[in-house]
């Protein structure tokens, strides 16, 4: 199918994405008693412990003008949805088995669906940030209008690995167990709990090979008023649209057998 | 009618079985990594060898015209799941081409992406909108959804409350409001009650006349196929045998089916045991006397005996049974013996015969056949009207002679 038509019938089923995220969202917080608040209790925890961890008991500091506890909560909500969003959008299609075995979509509306999923929680998420901005007297400078162009760039660099992740798993069901492991190694290579700023000079750019790199420094940037490093930034740009590229054409070619191997 | 809205051209699907696989778990990387790993020291094509090619549609070619309501048919295996399958763009084709005008929609099953957590009115919602209609369409049409469900105060209950029957009544309600252009439908009615089976004929017979939608229906019950179709195709093994006129499919179906039917295993160790069950014909019009000719074996000679015969429908219940006494004695070895079973009464359907055979009236079975031959009664066409509306919970049998004195 030519990738206009395609796009073009993704946008037809567009209301699929909504009400499978939609779907999702209500089945996780049934029968639970605190529902939505969930999505507030677990970064707020995990972003409490690092803090203490790190900073109290390891004594790592800030190196820039912010509270440790603000630096570790500005990395720690991107890498929760792009935790959360590639863990689930990896078993996203194999858990749809009897919606890809009955019925006719483009396949990419179900890791999107996850994907949209993982954003309604971001968002309430969000919530966090703006009590602890107030909660330390801590005020954004103007660059914070660029967050809404970092959520984009998020979701694309979340997007394109579920896209891996996600067709891979179809077929190769290691995939499950892969990606819990990776994702927690993730978390350590990734810049959520120390700022990157702490690498020596030379090993930044390498570093920024990882794309959640530049995504969570730019989180600090934009809320934080961290300096920003624009080579890690626009290598991060670059790889996110690489692998979003990669991973759709990865999708898109394998999508078709997904009825035959699931 | 007239415009061609389904063209199949040459097509087949192939599967690839991995014998390597088999009774292993679903392709895991390590399986593949070893393979590979194996090849490098092998010659090319090793592996190949233990690959074995499923051909499950073999070069099929036809065309649909539009309002034609076609029932697809052929025993377990034939293909028909497939075809639908790849009709309805979820599987693709190993080779040849599908092209369908219009919107299709498939319903490969009742409910499907029903959450049992979700309330009925979340989930007619939730199974519209995969089914492919837009959320203000569903609530344009959603008390038309709910009133045909019947499902009335239960609206708000989570589905999984529900029972079978509301289930699938519920399911079927969202789907029959689908307003499709090309209709699919697999096996849905082998499901539910036969009110609802019923039901949902009715309704499919009602949006496919109203709105001259093109409909594909595959189900075991012949009765209903010819009953709501007016174009068959028969499928066997991939291969496609027969299309055309309803009749005349259903007609070539039966012929092959009988033929190809199970073969009767004589029970060789009892005393006395069936050898053979040979009816006079492959297929019997209502009202069509049949005889059935049965090689029986004895051991000894006995006086008497009595044969029992039962005949069941396609759900296996019994419709009916009956003792037949011997008027000669059975000789030592082989004898033959025809039987004169009137169907009168038996109305149009697919069933089995169980047969029975014991000495005296304690009626101890020296030796039993289950379900064996089958029987297709048809229904020829001054009784077709009759029949179209028969349902199972009537009964098989047409009490015979009924009248106003």
């Amino acid at each position: 199918m030519a990738h206009k038509k395609y796009w073009h019938e993704v946008w037809k089923f567009r209301e699929l994405i909504y009400i499978l995220s939609w779907r999702d969202i209500k089945i996780r917080y049934k029968q639970t008693v605190i529902g939505t608040a969930w999505s507030i209790v677990r970064p707020l925890f995990t972003t409490l412990i690092f803090t203490v961890v790190f900073n109290r008991i390891a004594r790592l500091q800030n190196p820039s003008e912010a509270p440790y506890m603000l630096m570790v909560l500005a990395g720690m909500l991107p890498w929760q949805f792009f935790a959360t969003s590639v863990g689930d959008a990896t078993n996203s299609i194999t858990g749809n088995a009897g919606l890809i075995n009955k019925v006719y979509f483009p396949r990419i509306i179900i890791p999107l669906s996850t994907l949209v999923t993982g954003c309604f929680d971001f968002f309430i998420s969000f919530a966090i940030v703006i009590g602890a901005l107030a909660w330390f007297h801590f005020m954004p400078h103007w660059q914070v209008i660029f967050v809404p162009l970092l959520i984009i760039q998020l979701f694309a660099c979340a997007l394109s690995i579920s896209l891996f992740f996600t067709s891979l798993n179809v077929r190769y069901r290691d995939f499950r167990h892969l990606i819990t492991f990776a994702i927690q190694v993730g978390l350590y290579v990734s810049p959520v709990a120390f700022s990157s700023k702490s690498l020596p000079a030379g090993w930044r750019i390498w570093y920024a090979l990882n794309p959640m790199v530049g995504i969570i420094d730019g989180f600090r940037w934009a809320l934080l008023n961290d300096s920003m490093y624009w080579p890690g930034m626009y290598l991060s740009l670059c790889t996110t649209a690489l692998l979003l590229w990669l991973g759709i054409g990865y999708f898109r070619k394998t999508e078709k057998t997904f009825a035959d191997d699931i | 009618m007239g415009d061609v809205v389904i063209k199949v051209d040459q097509l087949s699907k192939r599967y690839i079985i991995d014998h390597e696989q088999q009774g292993g778990s679903q392709g895991s990387l390590r399986d593949k990594l070893a393979t590979k790993a194996k090849n490098i020291f092998k010659q090319q094509g090793a592996s190949a060898a233990r690959r074995e090619e499923i051909i499950v549609l073999n070069d099929l070619s036809f065309e649909v015209e539009q309002g034609r309501r076609v029932g697809i048919i052929g025993s377990n295996g034939a293909g028909k799941s497939t075809l639908l399958k790849i009709l309805s763009k979820i599987t693709e084709p190993s080779s040849g081409t599908v092209e369908t005008a219009g919107r299709v929609v498939s319903l490969l099953e009742v409910g499907t992406g029903f959450h049992p957590e979700l309330t009925g009115r979340e989930n007619i919602f939730l199974n519209g909108v995969i089914l492919g209609m837009s959320r203000a369409a569903i609530r344009k049409k959603f008390d038309q959804i709910v009133a045909f469900s019947e499902i009335g105060q239960f609206l708000d209950t989570p589905v999984k409350r529900y029972s079978s029957g509301m289930y699938m009544r519920l399911a079927f309600a969202v789907a029959a409001h689908l307003e499709p252009e090309i209709l699919i439908v697999d096996e849905v009615l082998a499901v539910g009650d036969s009110q609802f089976q019923k039901k949902c004929l009715a309704k499919m017979d009602e949006i496919s006349k109203d709105d001259g939608i093109t409909v594909l229906f595959v189900s075991h019950n012949l009765e209903a196929v010819r009953s709501f179709c007016d174009t068959g195709i028969f499928l066997n093994k991939g291969t496609l045998i027969s299309a055309g006129s309803i009749d005349d499919v259903v007609d070539d179906y039966a012929r092959m089916y009988n033929k190809s039917s199970k073969e009767l295993i004589p029970n060789t160790a009892n005393a006395i045991y069936f050898n053979s069950i040979v009816p006079n014909k492959s297929n019997y019009y209502f009202e069509e006397p049949m005889t059935l000719t049965c090689g029986i074996v004895a051991d000894k000679a006995y006086p008497k005996y009595i044969i029992g015969i039962s005949i069941s429908d396609r759900l296996d219940h019994k419709v009916g049974t009956t003792l037949i006494y011997s008027k000669e004695p059975l000789k030592a070895g082989a004898n033959n013996i025809t039987l004169k079973i009137p169907l009168t009464t038996i109305v149009p359907g697919a069933y089995t015969f169980t047969l029975a055979i014991a000495l005296d009236e304690s009626l101890h079975n020296l030796d039993v056949v289950f379900n064996y031959p089958e029987l297709n009664i048809l229904s020829d066409n001054h009784n077709q009207q009759l029949f179209a509306r028969w349902s199972q919970s009537w009964g098989g049998n047409l009490l015979s002679g009924t009248d106003i004195i």
